[in-house]
């Protein structure tokens, strides 16, 4: 099947050497930041994980949305969406290959990565990151691949592979429960310092992968005789509308405890983010973007009449996947460290390889996914007799 | 790591056959090695202090100005090639001034008594009881000894910056770039940090081994107190019986090691 | 799917083929007969003096690596720093103060072998040679 990725339209290899091109930019950055170290970054003694780790936390949060187009289907029998199950985990396969680099382009000593596995300390969550990311990684690749094949051969898929598949559904909440846990188990961190970042993780997620996943199915019918369907991408908006309802009202909790209790500790990182704190914010404007575009996707989404008109719906999706990328990739990480333990102010601001790096990166996933929806789309249309 | 054959062939087998192949490949490498006769033997040096739990109490009442805290901070990263940069994001340092409202930022009020108030803390590692870097290390590069000393090993530390998220102190450091250039003066006789490690105060674990106190203990002039808690007789227990000393952040558990006599 | 055992394109496979395993091999026939002589490692002055080493020559020639792990992690995990060898002489398990104190030329002893071996120990990243810093 690998070998359809392999032909395309004059668009589709433009398009692969536009990404590979980024791809290398980033790379040639990748090398610098080897030779010379992590001060080539924006971080700092302050603000010891920046850019890379936040784009880590916002893309585990979309590989684990491919949970609410599998959850649906295997759990519920809901058959409209066994058309694009198989687009929701290779985003996921995407998504998560992203997520790994993003860890190993952070790490100080990457040489020494392996001493993960020849020290392996349970009691460290990164520990238990590895296993879930790798572990989902590949629940995925398999799922995806032997269900195409089986359907591409026109027989039913194997009794193991569905078996995987309600397996992958409590694996997909753990890998961003985990994700979660490396920042709200730390004592002297505020901000990450709460039972609900779990659940907040998670809803952010499910509104942003399930958005991007609406945009890709308009992307692939637009462009390829294959339709993922009205009828899924209104059970997706749905499902984003809701997650997206639940994120902000989850915000809204964390800002009554934390304004209500006036604990200082906790207070602090949102002033510090929303309204800047010792005349430092560099972020407000960004925070309010994200907040007020949350709130704009909400009345577009929920109300029907809005989320039924597919333009408007495009631009409902983007504003969703801007607005919950602005919390978790800029705001989330760095809001946790400034102030800094000390109380001091510390701003971080990412440097210019630093986020050539991320794009590239980036660039890697979208070469990922584009080979594979290619895979899958072209697979599509030979069953239906399309090609 | 580069250069142990024998670790590769684990990180191999173990990933490629599983943990059943451990074993045999045990034995592969143990038949490399040619044995002598009698078995050398690993010890601690004779004259190494030891403890049950190592402290350090800092008796501010002797402090009247940065400028007697500097010989204890010089000494400290003269003999640890701790080097010192100028961009304050790259800054590295094991023991330092605060002033109150930091060092303390969850006690200062704004009644305190002025000295207090403008004084400057030494703050370093606390080599906490129940240390939060050392539950979030993936490689236990970060552990704790028996004598309680919070310790980095350099050598497998993969730069994730993990214990600095999790540090409720600031105490840690990581090394942006190679420290070597800004080094001004290099004792041989410690070895220098590399570019993508993190680093922090060791207690002197390295003088503790050869008998001889903490450095910045020794510049101090007896602001500082070494000793072990454990032991009612020792100096710092001594101190801490007759006079009421604070630690910084109790509230979060974890226990500190360095104690602070105002 | 047909089952002839047909090859599509069998010449322009075979040409592939035959180039793919003329650049593989490159580095083999390019320096076939130009093996560089193995170094001997210069002993210094001093560590002749001392006539052994921690373990017998033969024994450092193949283990020295093994050992310096070893001593790593017994000093800094264990914070063991003596060692005893056989012949009950106690040394400091020290790369910079006890090894290079005897072997005073790095570059003659270590770097030589280590170069033409083609490995590159990063020990000295962080662990310094005495000379370098006078």
């Amino acid at each position: 099947m690998l070998e359809k990725a392999l032909t395309g339209s004059k668009r589709y290899y433009g398009w692969m050497a536009a990404l590979l091109a980024v791809i290398s930019v980033g790379f040639v950055c990748y090398l610098w930041q080897f030779r010379f170290g992590l001060g080539i970054t924006g971080m700092s003694r302050d603000v010891s994980w920046g850019f890379y780790i936040a784009q880590f936390t916002f893309l585990v949060g979309v590989a684990a949305s491919a949970v609410m187009v599998v959850l649906p289907y295997y759990l519920h029998n809901y058959k409209a969406f066994g058309k694009i199950t198989i687009l929701g985990e290779f985003l996921a396969v995407a998504s998560v290959t992203m997520c790994i680099l993003f860890i190993f382009v952070d790490l100080g000593q990457p040489i020494r990565v392996m001493n993960v596995l020849l020290h392996p300390t349970p009691n460290s969550i990164l520990f238990w990151d590895m296993i879930v990311l790798n572990g989902y990684l590949f629940l995925n690749i398999v799922i995806s691949w032997k269900v195409l094949e089986s359907e591409r051969n026109n027989v039913a898929p194997a009794h193991w592979l569905k078996v995987l598949s309600y397996i992958s559904i409590p694996w997909a909440v753990s890998i961003h429960t985990v994700t979660a846990f490396l920042y709200c188990g730390l004592p002297g961190r505020g901000f990450w310092l709460t039972a609900i970042l779990a659940p907040r993780f998670l809803s952010s997620a499910f509104a942003a992968g399930p958005a991007l996943l609406i945009l890709l199915c308009m992307i692939v019918r637009k462009f390829t005789k294959f339709d993922p369907g009205k009828e899924q991408i209104q059970s997706l908006a749905k499902v984003v509308a809701y997650a997206i309802s639940v994120n902000v009202f989850f915000f809204l909790c964390e800002v009554f405890v934390v304004f209500y209790s006036q604990i200082p500790e906790h207070m602090d990182h949102l002033t510090y983010l929303f309204v800047g704190l010792h005349g430092k914010g560099v972020l407000v404007p960004w925070m309010w973007a994200s907040m007020i575009l949350m709130v704009v996707s909400i009345i577009l989404l929920v109300n029907p009449v809005t989320r039924k008109n597919e333009t408007v719906l495009v631009a409902a999706c983007i504003t969703v996947f801007v607005s919950t990328w602005i919390d978790k990739g800029l705001g989330m990480i760095s809001g946790g460290f400034v102030p800094n333990p000390l109380h001091h102010v510390n701003e971080y601001i990412p440097t210019v390889p630093e986020v050539l790096i991320a794009i590239g990166i980036w660039a890697i996933g979208f070469l990922i996914l584009t080979a594979l929806f290619k895979i899958g789309v072209t697979i599509k249309e030979e069953i239906a007799g399309l090609a | 790591m580069k250069s142990s054959r024998r670790k590769f062939l684990k990180i191999a087998g173990v990933s490629a056959l599983g943990l059943g192949a451990k074993p045999v490949l045990d034995v592969l490498a143990s038949s490399g090695e040619h044995e002598a006769t009698s078995t050398p033997e690993i010890k601690k040096g004779k004259d190494a202090l030891t403890a049950k739990r190592w402290a350090m109490v800092v008796d501010t009442r002797k402090i009247e100005s940065e400028e007697d805290l500097k010989p204890i901070i010089e000494a400290c990263h003269k003999i640890h090639n701790v080097p010192d940069l100028e961009n304050k994001n790259h800054e590295i340092k094991w023991i330092w001034a605060e002033e109150f409202q930091h060092g303390f930022s969850t006690q200062e009020y704004e009644f305190a008594d002025e000295r207090v108030k403008h004084l400057p803390f030494l703050t370093l590692c606390n080599h906490c009881e129940n240390a939060a870097c050392v539950r979030v290390c993936p490689t236990k590069a970060t552990f704790k000894r028996e004598d309680g000393i919070v310790l980095m090993d350099f050598h497998r530390c993969i730069g994730c910056r993990f214990c600095m998220a999790a540090c409720p102190y600031g105490s840690r450091s990581f090394n942006f770039r190679d420290p070597r250039p800004f080094i001004k003066e290099t004792n041989p006789e410690f070895p220098t940090r590399t570019k993508g490690v993190v680093e922090k105060c060791n207690f002197c674990a390295e003088r503790l081994a050869v008998g001889k106190l903490p450095a910045c203990v020794e510049a101090s002039n007896g602001v500082l107190t070494f000793g072990d808690l454990d032991d009612p007789e020792s100096e710092v227990r001594k101190l801490l019986k007759t006079n009421y000393a604070i630690r910084r952040k109790p509230a979060l558990g974890a226990g500190p090691s360095v104690f602070y006599i105002i | 799917m047909t089952n002839n055992k047909k090859i599509y394109d069998k010449g322009m496979v075979i040409i592939g083929l035959c180039i793919f395993v003329v650049v593989i091999t490159f580095p083999f026939w390019f320096n076939f007969g130009n093996a560089a002589p193995a170094p001997e490692p210069k002993i210094a002055d001093k560590a002749k003096a001392a006539k052994e080493c921690v373990r017998p020559k033969a024994f450092m020639k193949v283990e020295h690596m093994q050992i310096l792990n070893e001593w790593r992690d017994t000093v800094v995990r264990d914070a063991k720093r003596i060692y005893v060898n056989s012949s009950g002489k106690e040394f400091n398990m020290s790369l910079t103060n006890t090894c290079l104190d005897c072997h005073t030329e790095k570059a003659e002893f270590c770097d030589k072998c280590h170069d033409y071996a083609s490995v590159s120990p990063y020990c000295w990243e962080c662990h310094i040679d005495p000379k370098e810093t006078k």
